[in-house]
C-alpha cells in the first residue's frame, strides 16, 4: 500500500486533507481519500450483493471493512486459505479489503473481559477472547488488502490506570503482530487508542508512529467520548503521526461526525451510519454539492425526518411516485418510487432494505466525494460550515414546528 | 364470446408434451413455465433486473395480500401493478379465495363468495366472484384467475361436488364482472377434487365458456401422488390444444417434469425462495442443505453445472456461514434456487422443440435417482406420458 497527501491545508486549521490510496499494485486507480470503508457482514454488505455493489461508483466503492472476527467459527482458515482468501470466497476480486476487528455494529470490544493475553469481543457468537497469535493466523487466511493490529479499546469512562493499561496491550499486541506478520508490517496498520485523554492518545500516537506499519487506524472513538471534546483528542492523534501514511476511524458515522475527522486530517472511516439508517427505512436526501450550485435549498416541501432523510415508512410516501432523489443516478432511484418502498417497509418485505442500502451507500458515496472536492478547492471549511448550518437550521425549524 | 389478450401457439410436441410461445400483453413467454411468487409484489431478496438475468418470464402476485396493502385502490391510482413494481414483463394474479381459505380460519363459502373476517379490524367480509375480478382489473396482471371454490384435496363426499358445481356457476359471474378482456386474460380453474366424473364436468362446463387458458387446481394439498398425477393427466387430455394450462402450486422439479410430460405449461409455487430461506438449495440431484456440517468445508459452488451468479461466486462453506442467519444468505440461495427453476423451465421447452424431450426426462431422473428408484407413481405417469424410462429403472 501507498498513500500520498495531493493537497494539504484545504482546511480545518491546515489539517484536513485529500490523498490517494494505492492499493491494489500500480495499475489499478487509486482510492481518493477522505472515502468511505463499506461495512459488511461476513463480508458482503449486508443487503447489496455483488453484481449491486458492482454498479455503485467506482472506484469510490470498492473498499469494504471486514471483521475477522465474523470468520471465528467457520469457515475454517484451512477452507478459507484453500478457496483462496476473502477476494475469492466473496466474489470480489476487484474489492479492497481493510479488516479490523470491530465492526461497530454486533462485534464490539467488551474492555471487561479484555486481558493481557487477548482482547475480548461481544460477538454473535457470544464473548470472544482473541489472542494476537489466533489473529494474524486468521488474518493469513483472509489475506486482507490491509488489516489493523489487535487493540485492547476501552470506553471513555475507564479510570487513568486502565486507560494506560490499554496503551500498554495495545503497542505490546502490535509488536507482536508485527513479528508475526510475514510481510513485516506491509499492508498492516497499527491501532492508535488513549481513550479520552489528550496526554495518553498523543503519547500513543507517537508510539505507534515508531513502528514500521504503512498506515494508521485510530480506535477507541464511537465508545461514550464526549463530542465536545473530541476534536482536541482527534488532533493529539494525528499531529502526531507521520503526514505521508493513511489514517483510518472506526466509531465516527453520521455526516458530522465525519465532517469533523477530516477537519482533523483522518482519510478513511468505518462507518455504520448506512445500516443504522436502512434498517430505521430510513433514505438519505440531504444536498451535498452545496458548493458548486451554491444551493442550500434543502428539500423544503418535506415535513417528515430532519430534511437530511426521509423516513419511507411514513404515510406521506405511500402514493409519492417520485424517486428518493430526484436526479440521484443509483439503481433504486432510476427504477422505484418513494411509494414501492413505503409498501415495501410496511409489509416487512427484504428488497426495502436491499433498495435502500443501494441508495444510502451511493448518496454517502457522493458526500464524501463532495468533500474531496472542496478539500481540492481550498474550500473544506466553508462547506464543512454550510453542511452544518444547514442541517442546524433546518433541524431547529423541524424542532420549532413540530 | 369472450375476447383474448393472450397468443398461444405451439411449437413443438412430443406426445402430450407441448413446448409453446404465450404472448401475454407485457411479455412473450416460453412454456414450460415456472412462476416464482412475488406474494407482496416482490419476489422475497431478489431485484427486478435480477429476475430478468435469470430468465423469470412471470411472476405471480396474491390478490389477497395485494388487496390488504398497499390496496387495490392504490394500486390502480399508481397505474396499475406492472407500474408500481416496475417489472415489464408478465404478472399473474391469484383471485384471493384459496389465500382466505387457507390463511383465515373463519371463511366460510357461500353461493354469494367466501364470507371471512378482516385481519385489520376483525369484521366480516365478502369476497364475491365479481369482487375478486374487479380488484385483479385494478391490479392489471396480464392473466387473472376467476374465483373458485376452493375444498381441501383430502376432503371427500358431496362438498367436493358442491364446490365443483360452484365453481362453474362463479365462472360466469367472472366473465360478467370481468372489464379488461383485452388487456387481461381471465383463467378457469378446474375443480372436482380426486373424482374423474367431477373433473369431468368441470372441465366441459369451463370448456364451453371458450376462456383464454384453464387451470387446474384442487391439488398440491396433501393427496398422494398417484391420484394427483391422474387429475393431471385427465385434466390436459380434456382441454383444448390452443390453450395454455397452468398447474396451480406445483413447484417441485419433478413434479413439474412429470406434469410437462402430460401437457402441462404452467406452475407456481412459494417452494424454491421459501426453501432458501431455510438454507435448502435445489440441485440436479435433489436438495442441497446447506446448513449440513459437511458443507462447513465444502469448496465447491452449490451445483457446478450452474452458471448462475452464486455458482460462479460462492462456495457451499461460504453459504454454510450466511444461510438462515444473514439476509444476504437468503438472497444468495434465492437467487440459485430460482435460476435452477428457470433453467429447468428452458430445457423442458428448448428439449421437446428440439425433439429431444424423452432423452431430457431420462436425463433428469437418472441424476435424481442413481440407484433406479423411481416411485411408482413417476413410472404410472410416465406410461401414460409416452416416455420409455425403463433405461432409468433399477431392474
Ligand atoms: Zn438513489
Ligand atoms: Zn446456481
Amino acid at each position: 500500500m501507498r498513500f500520498a497527501v495531493t493537497r494539504a491545508c484545504g482546511g480545518g486549521g491546515g489539517r484536513a486533507r485529500a490523498g490517494a490510496l494505492y492499493i491494489g499494485g500500480s495499475t489499478t486507480a487509486p482510492i481518493e481519500t477522505p472515502s468511505l470503508l463499506i461495512s459488511t457482514r461476513k463480508g458482503l454488505p449486508n443487503f447489496v450483493s455483488r453484481d449491486h455493489l458492482a454498479a455503485l461508483p467506482t472506484p469510490d466503492s470498492l473498499l469494504l471493512h471486514v471483521s475477522p472476527l465474523h470468520f471465528l467459527d467457520c469457515p475454517s482458515s484451512k477452507t478459507i486459505s484453500n478457496i483462496g482468501g476473502l477476494h475469492q470466497m466473496l466474489g470480489l476480486h476487484e474489492h479492497f479489503f481493510v479488516a479490523a476487528p470491530r465492526d461497530s455494529l454486533e462485534s464490539l470490544p467488551e474492555s471487561d473481559g479484555t486481558n493481557k493475553l487477548g482482547a475480548s469481543f461481544e460477538t454473535p457468537c457470544g464473548r470472544r477472547l482473541i489472542k494476537p497469535s489466533a489473529y494474524v493466523e486468521k488474518i493469513a487466511s483472509l489475506k486482507p488488502n490491509l488489516w489493523a493490529s489487535i487493540a485492547d479499546e476501552v470506553p471513555a469512562w475507564v479510570s487513568g490506570k486502565r486507560n494506560k493499561t490499554s496503551i500498554d496491550r495495545t503497542l505490546r499486541w502490535l509488536d507482536e503482530c508485527l513479528a508475526l506478520d510475514p510481510a513485516g508490517g506491509k499492508t498492516m496498520l497499527g491501532v492508535v487508542v488513549g481513550g479520552s485523554n489528550i496526554e495518553e492518545r498523543k503519547h500513543c500516537a507517537i508510539e505507534v508512529a515508531t513502528r514500521n506499519v504503512s498506515g494508521f487506524w485510530i480506535g477507541g472513538f464511537g465508545l461514550g467520548e464526549n463530542v465536545e471534546e473530541r476534536p482536541a483528542l482527534l488532533n493529539a492523534v494525528t499531529d502526531n503521526l507521520p503526514e505521508e501514511k493513511a489514517r483510518f476511524i472506526s466509531g465516527l458515522s453520521l455526516p458530522e461526525e465525519v465532517l469533523q475527522g477530516v477537519a482533523s486530517g483522518i482519510d478513511l472511516f468505518d462507518s455504520t451510519y448506512i445500516y443504522h439508517l436502512t434498517l430505521g427505512g430510513f433514505a438519505l436526501i440531504f444536498p451535498f454539492e452545496i458548493l458548486d450550485h451554491n444551493n442550500l435549498d434543502f428539500q423544503l416541501d418535506d415535513t417528515v425526518g430532519d430534511r437530511t432523510k426521509i423516513n419511507l415508512r411514513a404515510t406521506i410516501y405511500r402514493k409519492d411516485i417520485s424517486p428518493i432523489v430526484a436526479n440521484c443516478s443509483c439503481f433504486t432511484c432510476q427504477n422505484h418510487t418513494r411509494a414501492y418502498i413505503n409498501h415495501l417497509l410496511n409489509v416487512h418485505e427484504m428488497l426495502a432494505h436491499i433498495l435502500l442500502e443501494i441508495h444510502n451507500t451511493h448518496h454517502y458515496l457522493g458526500f464524501f466525494r463532495a468533500m474531496r472536492e472542496a478539500i481540492k478547492g481550498g474550500k473544506f471549511d466553508l462547506f464543512r460550515r454550510t453542511f452544518v448550518e444547514s442541517r442546524r437550521i433546518h433541524l431547529t425549524s423541524a424542532v420549532l414546528c413540530s | 364470446f369472450l375476447k383474448m389478450a393472450l397468443k398461444f401457439e405451439v411449437l413443438g410436441k412430443f406426445n402430450r408434451a407441448r413446448a409453446a410461445r404465450l404472448a401475454l400483453p407485457h411479455f412473450v413467454c416460453q412454456t414450460p413455465l415456472f412462476m416464482p411468487v412475488g406474494t407482496q409484489g416482490t419476489i422475497k431478496g431478489l431485484t427486478n433486473n435480477q429476475l430478468e438475468e435469470i430468465g423469470c418470464q412471470i411472476i405471480l402476485g396474491n390478490t389477497y395480500h395485494l388487496a390488504l396493502r398497499p390496496g387495490a385502490e392504490l394500486v390502480d391510482d399508481l397505474g396499475g401493478l406492472h407500474k408500481f413494481m416496475n417489472w415489464k414483463r408478465a404478472l399473474l394474479t391469484d383471485s384471493g379465495g384459496f389465500q382466505m381459505v387457507s390463511l383465515l380460519h373463519l371463511a366460510d363459502i357461500t353461493e354469494q363468495g367466501v364470507t371471512f373476517q378482516s385481519p385489520v379490524d376483525a369484521k366480516p367480509m365478502l369476497l364475491t366472484p365479481e369482487e375478486s375480478i374487479q380488484i385483479q382489473n385494478k391490479i392489471g396482471a396480464d392473466i387473472i384467475m376467476a374465483l373458485d371454490d376452493v375444498v381441501k384435496t383430502t376432503i371427500t363426499g358431496p362438498r367436493i361436488e358442491e364446490a365443483m358445481y360452484r365453481t362453474v356457476r362463479w365462472i360466469d359471474r367472472c366473465i360478467a364482472a370481468h372489464k379488461r378482456p383485452d388487456e387481461q386474460n381471465l383463467f378457469g380453474i378446474v375443480q372436482g377434487g380426486l373424482d374423474p366424473v367431477l373433473r369431468d364436468i368441470c372441465v366441459r362446463g369451463l370448456v364451453d365458456r371458450n376462456l383464454p387458458g384453464y387451470a387446474i387446481g384442487g391439488l398440491s394439498g396433501g393427496e398422494d401422488k398417484d391420484s394427483f398425477w391422474r387429475v393431471v393427466a385427465q385434466c390436459t387430455a380434456a382441454l383444448p390444444e390452443d390453450k395454455p394450462r397452468y398447474v396451480m402450486g406445483v413447484g417441485y422439479p419433478l413434479d413439474i417434469v412429470v406434469c410437462s410430460a402430460l401437457g402441462a405449461d404452467m406452475y407456481d409455487c412459494v417452494y424454491p425462495t421459501r426453501t432458501a430461506r431455510f438454507g435448502t438449495a435445489l440441485i440436479p440431484e435433489g436438495l442441497l442443505k446447506l446448513k449440513n456440517r459437511a458443507m462447513a468445508n465444502d469448496e465447491r459452488p452449490i451445483d457446478p453445472t450452474c452458471l448462475c451468479m452464486v455458482c460462479r461466486n460462492y462456495t457451499r462453506a461460504y453459504l454454510h456461514c450466511v444461510v438462515t442467519k444473514d439476509p444476504m444468505g437468503s438472497q444468495l440461495v434465492s437467487y440459485h434456487n430460482l435460476s435452477y427453476m428457470m433453467r429447468l423451465s428452458k430445457d423442458l421447452h428448448t428439449s421437446i422443440v428440439k425433439g429431444q424431450f424423452p432423452e431430457f426426462v431420462q436425463g433428469f431422473l437418472r441424476v435424481q435417482f442413481p440407484k433406479g428408484d423411481i416411485p411408482e407413481w413417476v413410472c404410472n405417469a410416465m406410461e401414460v406420458a409416452g416416455i420409455d424410462i425403463s433405461t432409468c429403472c433399477a431392474p
